[in-house]
């Protein structure tokens, strides 16, 4: 098989220059970033050559992600036990290879579900509070109630489907995967949002799209006021009405790519209007914002 | 007009990046001597129908309908060179010269997909060493 060479810029040492997994664990965590080379000095004018030959092995998830198995399903039941215990308990259950977890008695507990780095069916029989499912990289996630604020912040990857309403702040920060909400969402919907797919089966709030730099947000319904304000790339695609757009937010024209791919992600969540996507608007960033400095006293007059 | 010529970021051909590593198209850009923007269309959907076996079997593997995160993976241009950007890294990994370009971007970004699934699946990778340093529990 040939031989792959990748690099890497600005990294600052051989990984394969590492050490043994006892050797690591007789160290301290300064001892062992010195050792890596992660000491910010050494950073500098420094580049890494990592290779490795695409054939070697075909791994499908994260080296360090635990095995799970999809069809080896139980239940949690969250009922008196502390935020911490149930994501606590949801790793445990991952460690001992249950692929899929039903949580019940949720009865809006806040942040629970974060962080989970690795495949795996949860489902959530109930609502849950502010900041659920945070920062999770690959899990299937299904929540038959309501979310608060800030469901599936800084999402990397995997899917999150809400079957009723969702706070503000849906999916803020958001990198990577698809959340969709069945129902309506509050304001700011995809604040900042850096990549993945939000998708809202019904309305969505004022300041949707609010500072967006890449990603897909599809709205079947109305939305609010300031659609996309200030946003610097991304596209957002609406099938209602939008109350008024944000400053920079344009409309596009929609391509035959870009219906194809629409119908084919609301299909996916049974979310396709019977009339199908050619009534929905295409909007993007003007890109009047980009580059914003104080060489360009113009431009600020014109925004401003 | 104020702003729009500041843009610079327009793909008028697939190896723009390839042919010109400065990529230095707006008078901006000139002044500053710095490209502005993405040396890709971030905005382009993919086309499911130029999906790779390997792709088909990740996606699978992972209970998705999709491409999911990969959907926002493109091939980009560093120094003149293909590579894909990795976020677990912040850096790019450069597509080895031996990898025949397609023509066509839609092509490229599958090439893109499944060489950063295999780098980052690879216990070579750096988070993996990263974790051990670091890593909470």
């Amino acid at each position: 098989m040939e031989s792959m060479s990748v690099m890497a810029s600005d990294m600052g040492y051989d990984p394969r220059a590492g050490k043994t997994r006892d050797e690591i664990e007789g160290t301290t965590q300064e001892d062992r970033a010195r050792d890596l080379g992660m000491m910010s000095e050494q950073l500098k004018n420094r580049s890494m050559e990592v290779f490795f030959e695409v054939g070697e092995e075909e791994n499908l998830i994260y080296p360090y992600a635990d095995k799970v198995d999809f069809n080896k399903r139980t239940e949690l039941d969250c009922e008196g036990k502390p935020t911490t215990q149930v994501n606590k308990d949801i790793r445990a259950l991952m460690e001992e290879g249950y692929g899929t977890i039903v949580l019940k008695n949720p009865r809006g507990m806040h942040s629970v579900g974060v962080g989970i780095l690795n495949k795996l069916n949860l489902i959530i029989e109930g609502s849950i509070g502010y900041f659920g499912v945070g920062l999770i990289d690959g899990p299937n996630v299904r929540i038959k109630g309501r979310v608060g604020w800030s469901c599936a912040e800084n999402m990397m990857s995997g899917t999150v489907l809400i079957e009723k309403n969702a706070g503000s702040t849906f999916g803020a920060a958001m990198r990577g995967g698809d959340l969709v909400c069945r129902g309506s969402v509050g304001s700011r919907t995809g604040i900042d949002q850096k990549g993945g797919t939000i998708i809202v089966g019904g309305d969505t709030g004022a300041f949707s799209g609010f500072m967006m730099q890449r990603g897909r947000m599809i709205v079947c319904g109305n939305a609010g006021k300031n659609l996309g304000d200030s946003m610097y790339d991304g596209t957002i695609y609406v099938g209602g009405e939008v109350q008024d757009y944000g400053v920079d937010a344009v409309q596009a024209e929609m391509t035959d790519l870009d219906k194809a791919w629409l119908t084919r992600k609301l299909t996916q969540y049974d979310l396709l209007p019977e009339k199908g996507v050619d009534h929905f608007t295409k909007i993007v960033a003007g890109k009047m914002l980009w580059n914003y400095d104080n060489l360009e006293p113009n431009e600020k007059k014109l925004i401003l | 007009m104020a702003g729009t010529q500041y843009r610079g970021s327009e793909i008028l051909d697939v190896d723009q990046f390839l042919k010109d590593k400065d990529g230095l198209a707006s008078e901006r850009e000139k002044e500053i001597g710095q490209h502005i923007g993405y040396r890709y269309d971030v905005n382009l959907v993919p086309d499911y129908t130029r999906m790779t076996p390997f792709l088909t079997k990740y996606v699978e593997e992972m209970g998705w309908d999709d491409l999911n995160w990969l959907e926002d993976v493109h091939m980009g241009y560093e120094e003149g060179k293909p590579a894909v950007f990795d976020r677990n890294i912040n850096g790019w990994v450069r597509v080895p010269d031996s990898i025949a370009l397609p023509d066509n971007q839609q092509d490229r970004d599958m090439i893109a997909r499944e060489l950063l699934i295999k780098f980052q699946m690879s216990d070579r990778h750096p988070l993996v060493q990263l974790r051990e340093a670091y890593r909470k529990y």
